[in-house]
């Protein structure tokens, strides 16, 4: 017995709120739904937070915990706003989603926001659970939370910018791979397990412009060393935001 | 008073230096079937695109309910339903809150679970788009292009791929939304769903329509008688003894079809003829001309 079904036509639009909140949700529900997406953005940080903050294979400065938690922090919102980004909308341009969303009501611009919400619902989950693990590890945060929360704002819109620019432009496959490629590198050198200090000068200057170490270093000064907002830090990753914003609303291939 | 539900004048598309759409005109009636049909490569998607504003015409005027499709493309979208020919949904995803999820995009849609028992997916509600067999998948589609109530719907190819029930369920759905009064444009390779379901026919061919009309018209009153026998027999001979207008040929060996004014004299005469040959005329038959007749005579029949 099938339900009466009525084809009479009755279109019109859901009220934008609506159409962006039911995107998001469904895009976080793929998000923890993804095994590799869930060892990228929880099990790997959890690891890197775990491993380096009770195994003293560098010389940090401080206490360990207080110094491997925000580069972790750092390392998570990488991981939801470029690395997971990059590697899902790479796919969904590449099997048709963006297409055919674009045949719904819900606009570009609803679909950018409905992203965004999504890769910020995930960074609070993330957030929540790193801090609770560092928490009973130890770890004594400081500093304003307000200005930190600012940072990873700039941070987000970054790596998004970042993400989108390599999703609008690559195919999928080389979307995956160098996604995959430069979280590993920004791992290694943006300053969240080493110290920039241990390296010479002349690459500090340049890592130092990285939106991760920036996003890092700015978590540290905030919530290791109790500092007022790290303005060089946030200008750098707004500097990111802006430009790989820019390029990627040029670039973006919808197909 | 209501413009057509599509108006495509002297519409034209090139991807470099192909030219895909050569001054294509078409016009594809409110609350009626309209199917485009046309060897692969005719233009049959890029026109179908070109309406639903995925891509921009390089000439020519589009007019979809009225409105163009990418400079009105927020006014249209809620009106129209769409149906790709194929993907456009994410694998992981689950049938069931895929079809919710689109519902939410709308104002009245339907109800998500009522259309997934129309459709015979009920029990795959919950499974991932990527494990849905490739009928399922369609049907799926399907679903996702009328669960929000528009007034025309764009179906590219919808039965490729299905097995027999699933066509007849996806042909119920489509007679069910002409009854009420919602515009259909399909494309199809099927000439049999073209004559059972359009109102219109449109023959389309290197970017440019070749011939349009219901499928009566299109098939025309002349009937043909068509039968077999032994290979070779001599058809000119025969000809000599059919009313002038009278057009014999032998396709494939052994069938033969002649077309004309086929009445009771032509067929006595053709059995009169077998009789003298000494052959039997074997499963005899006066049909109407195929739409697939004459598609072919139209569009050739070297394969692309």
């Amino acid at each position: 017995m099938t339900a009466a079904l009525d084809f009479t036509p009755a279109p019109g639009a859901a009220p934008l709120p609506r159409m962006v909140l039911a995107q998001a949700a469904a895009e976080v529900r793929a998000v923890l739904r993804n095994g590799e997406q869930l060892l990228l953005t929880l099990i790997i940080p959890i690891l890197v937070l775990v491993g380096f903050s009770t195994i003293a294979l560098l010389e940090v400065p401080g206490r360990r915990i207080d110094f491997v938690a925000p580069g972790v922090l750092a390392l998570a919102i990488m991981s939801t706003a470029f690395t997971g980004q990059a590697i899902g909308t790479g796919f969904e341009r590449r099997y048709g989603v963006l297409k055919r969303l674009g045949a719904t009501p819900l606009s570009r611009s609803g679909l950018m926001l409905a992203k965004t919400l999504a890769v910020i619902i995930v960074e609070v989950l993330q957030i929540v659970v790193i801090a609770a693990v560092a928490l009973a590890m130890g770890w004594h945060p400081h500093g304003n939370p307000l200005w930190a929360a600012l940072l990873i704002l700039a941070g987000t819109a970054a790596f998004s910018g970042l993400a989108l620019l390599m999703a609008g432009t690559l195919r999928a496959e080389a979307t995956l791979a160098a996604a995959n490629l430069v979280y590993l590198v920004l791992l290694g050198l943006g300053g969240v397990v080493v110290p920039v200090t241990t390296f010479p000068h002349a690459v500090r200057v340049i890592v130092e412009l990285l939106p991760i170490t920036a996003l890092t270093e700015g978590l540290r000064a905030v919530l290791t060393h109790a500092s007022g907002l790290p303005v060089r830090d946030l200008l750098v990753l707004l500097a990111w935001a802006a430009v790989a914003l820019a390029l990627a609303s040029r670039t973006f291939r919808w197909e | 008073m209501d413009s057509p539900a599509v108006a495509l004048t002297d519409l034209v598309k090139r991807y470099g230096r192909t030219l895909a759409i050569n001054g294509l005109t078409l016009n594809a009636e409110r609350g009626a079937v309209t199917a485009i049909l046309g060897p692969n490569g005719a233009g049959k998607t890029s026109t179908v695109e070109i309406c639903e504003g995925f891509r921009k015409a390089d000439g020519g005027t589009v007019r979809v309910l009225g409105l163009d499709p990418i400079r009105q493309g927020a006014q249209l979208k809620p009106r129209v339903g769409v149906m790709l020919q194929s993907g456009g949904v994410p694998p992981a995803v689950r049938a069931g809150e895929w079809l919710r999820l689109v519902a939410r995009f709308h104002a009245h849609p339907l109800d998500p679970g009522a259309l997934l028992d129309r459709l015979g997916l009920t029990e795959h509600a919950r499974t991932p788009y990527r494990r849905l067999s490739g009928g399922q998948q369609q049907r799926l589609s399907l679903a996702a292009a009328v669960v929000g109530r528009p007034e025309l719907v764009f179906l590219d190819e919808p039965t490729a791929g299905l097995d027999p029930q699933a066509r007849h369920a996806c042909w119920d759905v489509i007679g069910e939304l002409r009854a009420r009064g919602v515009s259909t444009v399909l494309t199809t390779h099927h000439m049999d769903e073209a004559e059972k379901l359009a109102d219109k026919v449109v023959i389309i061919d290197r970017g440019t329509v070749v011939a349009e009309g219901s499928p009566q018209s299109l098939t025309g009153a002349e009937r043909q008688l068509r039968f077999r026998a032994r290979p070779g027999l001599d058809l000119d001979e025969l000809l000599t003894a059919l009313p002038s207008g009278s057009a014999a040929k032998e396709s494939p060996s052994g069938h033969y079809v002649i077309e004309g004014h086929v009445g009771p004299e032509l067929l006595g005469t053709v059995t009169a003829w077998c009789a003298t040959e000494g052959v039997t005329a074997d499963d005899l038959s006066v049909e109407r001309r195929t739409l697939e007749d004459v598609f072919l005579e139209l569009t050739g029949r070297e394969l692309r």
